[in-house]
């Protein structure tokens, strides 16, 4: 066989390949019959392999008693029942050896066995059958050898984790070198870094772990909720909730019925319940091609990082919302991890600063409607509305670690500014802990804050953040 | 592996969108080729940093140069396997040079023989991901599991007569690795980028 050395093959047509001839076949078993029209090696000795007969025994079909061993290339004669036994003392050839005698097969049959004996696969009887043969059968004795040295090569995959953190050094190297002329907007690069990583996650756990139950877990009004699902569930979900994305972008909706209200939650449970069978590993790749499609997409609308997209009850223009999906590709692949029982580091801490400035830039909004739910206090300065665009009575909220800052949340409304000046009470906490907390995964009360000021504003930020969680 | 089925218009498409400079495109294609490029590079010159050094050369060899990619040649899966097992082999070569240059143990000819086993070991990995799906269960099994040829069978749901064709049939397409070459002379000898 020949052509390796040039490039690397596929061997999609394999058995064209095989010197001796394939059977053409697709190598997925159609040869259970066994029969002698698969051509591959002529099958009918081997129904028998065990005919345990001496060399030169009597019961040869021709009855020449021959060498046995020998070269039986052609074919078989026709009658494959033996023929009566003739006596030996009768026929005058030399009497078979009485000690129960080795095992005997034809070329044919023990050039077939080549493949298992180079794999130590075979009996114990048919191994030293083949090691017989080869003594005295130069090409099989050849093919032998290539066949145990290709047995050495076999090898253990490792797993590989590949470093998450490698795709973004390669990509940026690469672009360094060649600038794009296509590039993907920065405001879309933590999307496609994290679904690129969830999808080696994906790529390593096995089939049993997509039915691995997922607990779904956010923050409603006043307290905690959370829904059960599986691995493939929550793949499912993040599908039709970036399809709010590509809706907005003028692409397919995967979801094929209609969901009661266009939120993220209700297209999902749509979505759950319009599918016949419970959501398997097939869901990987039309959301992988989804997100891929995303990312292409918006890179060639570069400029439309305004474009509104509706989740339903509100609006985020794109840059926002595929930062948005960023942060849930985050957390729900810290679910499935969890469920699969796989480490997840967090994002890379660019990254992580973004969708931290995403959940700051959300909280006056936020607050501002559990106020008129009647989950927060009212405003301190109701009585003299701070003028659109004006410092206004702020929180400051610091986020430590890698990707933290400093921002200064308004209290009153949200379309006052953020203040160092008039600050009324001071946080701190951890990056992934305050994106635990935006996510439900934390509640409020139980968040490692660190504070100090107005207690009530304290608590009112606290809950809208973890309000800013959905399903 | 879901991705051998590629279609080649696939392959055709990504070198337009490569070649047309789409950042988008070099994603994609890193997703889908990265553990392949890591993974040979890794098994020819066994160390983690050397393999990420030549995962991004690859990756920039084929973004700078998306044009050398000719399709009518082959899938872009083993063209990027065959840059990868060439640049690989190089820096082993190249290190391995250096060393002895430094007075390091050793002689060329030793250096020689572990530039192609290593190399051939990088061949025989691809050739056991690219091959049929049915023959790589058998081997599986009968290398890994250590299960004889009439277990696999049974495992498989197949007869003895198949397990024995696939074993030897596998071992055949995985001897290839070797390369027709005389033993010790690596084929991409002196092959440049």
């Amino acid at each position: 066989m020949s052509g390796g050395a040039e490039r690397f093959e596929e061997f999609g047509r394999y058995e064209r390949r095989d010197a001796d001839g394939g059977d053409g076949g697709d190598g997925t078993g159609g040869t259970e019959a066994g029969g002698p029209q698969d051509g591959w090696e002529s099958t009918q000795a081997t129904d028998r392999p065990r005919s345990l007969g001496g060399p030169g025994g009597p019961s040869s079909p021709g009855g020449s008693g021959g060498s046995g061993s020998g070269g039986g290339e052609g074919p078989v004669p026709p009658p494959r029942i033996p023929l009566p036994r003739v006596s030996v003392e009768d026929g005058g050839l030399p009497l078979p050896e009485m000690k129960p005698g080795p095992l005997v097969l034809e070329h044919r049959v023990l050039k077939a066995l080549l493949g298992a004996w180079a794999l130590a696969a075979c009996s114990a009887e048919e191994t030293a059958a083949v090691e017989e043969h080869l003594g005295g059968c130069g090409p099989c004795a050849d093919e032998a050898l290539r066949l145990r040295e290709a047995v050495g090569l076999l090898h253990a995959e490792e797993s590989l984790d590949l470093d998450p953190a490698l795709r973004t050094r390669v990509l940026e190297g690469c672009l360094d070198r060649r600038a794009p002329r296509i590039p993907v907007p920065e405001w879309a690069v933590p999307y496609d870094a994290e679904t690129a990583r969830l999808d080696a996650l994906l790529q390593d756990i096995g089939e049993a772990d997509w039915h691995a139950p997922v607990l779904l877990r956010w923050f409603r009004g006043e307290g905690p909720v959370d829904r059960r699902t599986t691995v493939a569930g929550v793949i499912a979900h993040l599908l039709t909730v970036d399809a709010l994305v590509a809706l907005a972008l003028g692409l397919d909706d995967p979801l094929e019925v209609t969901a009661d209200r266009p939120t993220p939650e209700a297209r999902t449970e749509a979505y759950w319940r319009a599918s016949r069978f419970p959501p398997s590993r097939g869901v990987r790749g039309p959301w992988r091609e989804q997100s891929h499609g995303l990312v292409r997409m918006v890179s060639f609308t570069g400029g439309a990082g305004e474009l509104p997209v509706s989740y339903g009850d509100f609006e985020l223009p794109l840059r926002d919302a595929l930062l948005d999906r960023a942060f849930e590709t985050w957390i729900h692949a810290e679910d499935i991890a969890e469920a699969v029982d796989y480490p997840y580091p967090p994002p890379a801490p660019r990254h992580l600063h973004r969708m931290i400035d995403l959940g700051a830039r959300m909280l006056p909004t936020a607050l501002a409607g559990r106020r008129r739910a009647g989950l927060a206090a009212p405003p301190r300065q109701a009585r003299h509305l701070v003028p659109a665009g004006s410092p206004g009575r702020s929180l400051c909220l610091e986020i430590e670690g890698l990707g933290g800052g400093e921002w200064f949340i308004p209290l009153d409304s949200p379309a006052a500014v953020g203040s160092a000046e008039l600050t009324v009470a001071h946080v701190a906490l951890d990056g992934v802990e305050f994106c635990r907390l935006a996510a439900g995964h934390v509640s409020p009360e139980e968040a490692a804050v660190g504070q100090d000021g107005d207690r009530e504003a304290i608590r009112d930020v606290l809950f809208a953040a973890a309000s800013l969680s959905r399903m | 592996m879901a991705t051998n089925d590629a279609p080649p218009r696939w392959d055709r498409r990504m070198q337009q969108r490569l070649a047309r400079g789409e950042a988008a495109a070099l994603g994609e294609l890193y997703d889908r080729f990265a553990s392949l490029v890591h993974g040979l590079a890794h098994r020819v010159l066994e160390d983690e940093q050397a393999a990420d050094g030549i995962t991004r050369d690859v990756f920039t060899h084929v973004w700078e140069n998306p044009e050398e990619y000719d399709p009518q040649e082959g899938p872009l899966r083993s063209w990027v396997a065959t840059l990868t097992h060439r640049l690989a082999v190089r820096r082993l070569r190249a290190t391995g040079t250096a060393a002895l240059a430094r007075g390091g143990g050793g002689s060329v000819e030793e250096l020689e023989r572990k530039v192609h086993r290593a190399s051939a070991a990088a061949r025989a990995d691809y050739i056991v991901q690219s091959m049929p799906a049915p023959l790589r269960a058998a081997l599986e099994r009968a290398y890994f599991q250590r299960r004889d040829y009439r277990q696999t069978a049974t495992d498989l749901g197949i007869t003895e007569d198949e397990a024995r064709r696939r074993l030897r049939l596998g071992l055949q397409l995985l001897s290839t690795a070797h390369g027709p070459g005389p033993s010790g002379v690596p084929p991409e000898h002196g092959g440049a980028v």
